[in-house]
């Protein structure tokens, strides 16, 4: 008899759904079917038993194939590159829970490492200008049950959270919202017409890259001074009618997404969009929320705060310094600055996401990829070791959107032998140690391990 | 003034930082002393003689002390960092953090600088003959006091973020600013010589910023109120005189509200 487990929360994006259904075969081996979730959450489940894992750590060879070594040759391998290298980096963290984290932050501190997580090319620069300027924020329960004005600024959830419309914005019929999208004004600025913008009733399409001067176009108008015909491509007589929408709304939040975060300016279009909410509330209650990309990425940036007292971009090298400046030690400009010799990714897939001189860079020095599926970085990794998949078959803490900590549980086994982020970095951590500790051991372990730089 | 000539011979794999090369940690040491003090790549400590070759004593306090930086210096940071007096002198390119959190003395780079240079500057001066890459004159990330003093003057071009949250001091810029200049200053003055790319004195409460060429792209948040004659870097021009950002807050003094200045020339 198949078993069917409720409330499961599904890995997939920043919404953090946790109302799925899943139908587990008789064995417990197989996931035949998964109720509630989104195309792409679904997927994630089915994609777990429904297609051939990875079982064991991969190390490439001299002649550029990989051969399967044992977990603990993997370790091994790691703890020595990172014992090894001048300044390390460790990156990812997206698709992996909190513990996983943790348990990664210590090996970092013990290596003498760079930590940094996805918001490097992401939200960070959220972070920076919520450093700079705070965060009026609310959680997404108080968005469904209070807000009548709902902003999507440089986001697409259409595409990027698919049921964050019909979960807390537009369509949810909340405590004060009981007419759901009848009651709602949904205004959507974005350069391009988006399937988001669609379904609202403004559109704004603002000129690509000057969002920061409607922004400030708006704070004039709310504070009752003129501005010129047309900002950023758009009539002021349609910033004026929007500014009065925003002024008379009795609960509004606005959601902004990667349009905001890396287009120019960055950190400043976040800060300028702060400092409209809080204009905002001299009139109403006005809320801002980060579109926050995967199920998990608010958790490094809940959990290495609490560790070291910054979010992202970490430079532990000092070891009782905890350093950050996006600019330096983010990920990106470290690799096209040359300045890291070793390089661990995991739980991401910088292959595919970084640019191409970055990868490059990265690519002269040992590069170990940690994930459970065979993604771009794996394939050209020195070293892929696999683990179990976050909320499918581990259990542990994620951090939704708005900053509420969820327990997410497993419906399956991991393949067998197939261990978890939080092991596998706890193991490095205990190889590390007895490097350190090993007086020996480092003069040898100065040469590459075997196996290391194939091919070239 | 003893003067300690420091000669960059053996060049790092990766980077250097440099906060140890300050005329006050230079200051009452010999040759053989400044060459055991501490630099660092990652995570290796590394003393400096191994990369530099070092000439000459330093003087009996930092006022006294000069630094010459021979070599190619283009990945070595926080030269300067935190200096209270003496001078350094850079003959080629250097690093971030030139002159970051300086107080007092003189640094003269006669090439180009990266990033974050002159950062959380509260006096001082700061010269670059050739360009500056972001966040000249900026505060550190998440502080909202920045600049506070001292003189940054960069022959050519500057990168975006310029003096953010700038409270003080003057940055002069011979060449053209990227995006960001001055955002959410408080104080200080800015002077661009060339042309502005946009975003010149965002969500800006005090301060002055004075544009010799053009904005690409003005802010709506600034309004002209008319044009005056201001003696700026020793010559005297028409500006016109705009006031801004008038989306942000702003203190009242003596019944009558303050604004940030934006001048541009005429």
């Amino acid at each position: 008899m198949p078993k069917k487990v409720e409330n499961v929360g599904c890995p997939y994006c920043g919404v953090c759904c946790d109302d799925l259904v899943v139908t587990v075969s008789d064995d417990g081996k197989q996931i035949l079917e998964v109720e509630n979730a989104c195309a792409i959450g679904n997927q994630i489940f089915h994609h777990a038993t429904g297609s051939e894992r990875i079982r064991l750590p991969r190390l490439r060879q001299p002649d550029g194939t990989y051969k399967d070594i044992s977990y603990e040759e993997a370790v091994d391998y790691a703890a020595k590159v990172l014992y090894n290298a001048k300044k390390p980096l460790i990156y990812g963290f997206g698709s992996t829970n909190c513990e996983g984290m943790a348990a990664a932050a210590k090996v970092a501190e013990k290596a003498g490492a760079v930590l940094d997580n996805c918001a490097s090319i992401c939200h960070g620069s959220s972070f920076l200008a919520i450093f700079d300027n705070g965060y009026p924020s609310c959680t997404l329960g108080e968005t469904k049950n209070r807000a009548d004005v709902i902003v999507y600024w440089g986001a697409n959830p259409a595409h990027a959270h698919p049921r964050h419309m019909s979960r807390y914005s537009i369509f949810p019929r909340g405590f004060f919202t009981g007419k759901g999208h009848m009651s709602r004004k949904i205004i959507v600025i974005d350069p391009r017409h988006t399937d988001t913008a669609q379904v609202a009733d403004i559109y704004l399409q603002v000129k690509q890259g000057h969002d920061y001067e409607l922004f400030d176009a708006f704070r004039a108008v709310v504070r009752g001074h003129e501005i010129p015909d047309v900002v950023a491509g758009i009539k002021r007589e349609q910033i004026v009618e929007v500014a009065n929408i925003l002024k008379k709304a009795r609960f509004g939040t606005i959601f902004y997404g990667m349009g905001l975060c890396h287009s120019d300016g960055r950190n400043h279009n976040v800060d300028i969009a702060i400092s409209l909410t809080r204009d905002l509330n001299d009139y109403t209650k006005w809320t801002i929320m980060a579109m926050r990309g995967h199920y998990n990425i608010t958790g490094p940036g809940a959990v290495w705060s609490w560790q070291y007292g910054y979010p992202y971009c970490l430079d532990l090298t000092k070891k009782d310094i905890a350093h950050m400046n996006p600019g330096e030690t983010s990920s990106i400009d470290l690799a096209m600055r040359d300045e890291v010799d070793a390089f661990i990714n995991i739980g991401t897939d910088a292959g595919a996401h970084f640019p191409i001189d970055a990868v490059k860079h990265l690519r002269k020095h040992p590069w170990i990829t940690i994930d459970p599926n065979i993604n771009m970085a794996s394939e050209i990794s020195d070293l892929h070791i696999p683990v179990g998949i976050v909320g499918v078959e581990v259990p542990g803490i994620v951090y939704r959107m708005d900053n509420v900590p969820i327990q997410y549980r497993k419906v399956i086994d991991p393949p067998e032998g197939v261990i978890s982020d939080e092991e596998l970095f706890e193991r490095i951590y205990r190889r590390l140690s007895e490097l350190e500790a090993d007086e020996a051991v480092k003069e040898h372990a100065k040469a590459a391990p075997e196996g290391v730089r194939a091919g070239e | 003034m003893k003067t300690v000539t420091l000669t960059l011979t053996n060049p790092p794999k990766l980077l250097l930082e440099g906060q140890n090369i300050t005329p006050d940690n230079f200051a009452g040491k010999n040759t053989a002393e400044i060459a055991t003090l501490d630099l660092w790549e990652g995570k290796q400590k590394i003393p400096l003689g191994k990369h530099f070759t070092v000439a000459g004593d330093g003087g009996a306090t930092a006022a006294e002390t000069k630094i010459v930086l021979r070599g190619d210096c283009t990945r070595v940071k926080r030269i300067g960092q935190q200096m209270t007096a003496g001078e350094i002198v850079i003959e080629g390119n250097a690093d971030m953090y030139i002159g970051g959190w300086m107080q007092g003395g003189k640094i003269h780079v006669k090439g180009n600088v990266d990033s974050f240079c002159g950062i959380g500057m509260e006096g001082g001066e700061l010269i670059v003959d050739g360009n500056a890459g972001c966040h000249l004159g900026s505060s550190p990330r998440g502080e909202w006091r920045g600049m506070k003093g001292g003189l940054i003057r960069v022959a050519g071009n500057v990168g975006s973020d310029t003096a953010t949250f700038i409270n003080g001091g003057t940055i002069i810029i011979g060449g053209d600013a990227d995006i960001h200049v001055s955002t959410h200053g408080e104080g200080g003055t800015v002077v661009i010589k060339g042309d502005a790319k946009g975003r010149v004195g965002g969500q800006m409460v005090k301060g002055d910023i004075y544009v010799y060429g053009t904005i690409e792209n003005p802010l709506p948040g600034f309004s002209m109120v008319g044009e005056v004659e201001q003696e700026v870097d020793g010559e005297t021009a028409l500006f016109a005189h705009h006031i801004g950002d008038l989306g942000e807050r702003h203190p009242v003094s003596r019944g009558k509200t303050v604004y940030a200045n934006l001048y541009t020339r005429l």
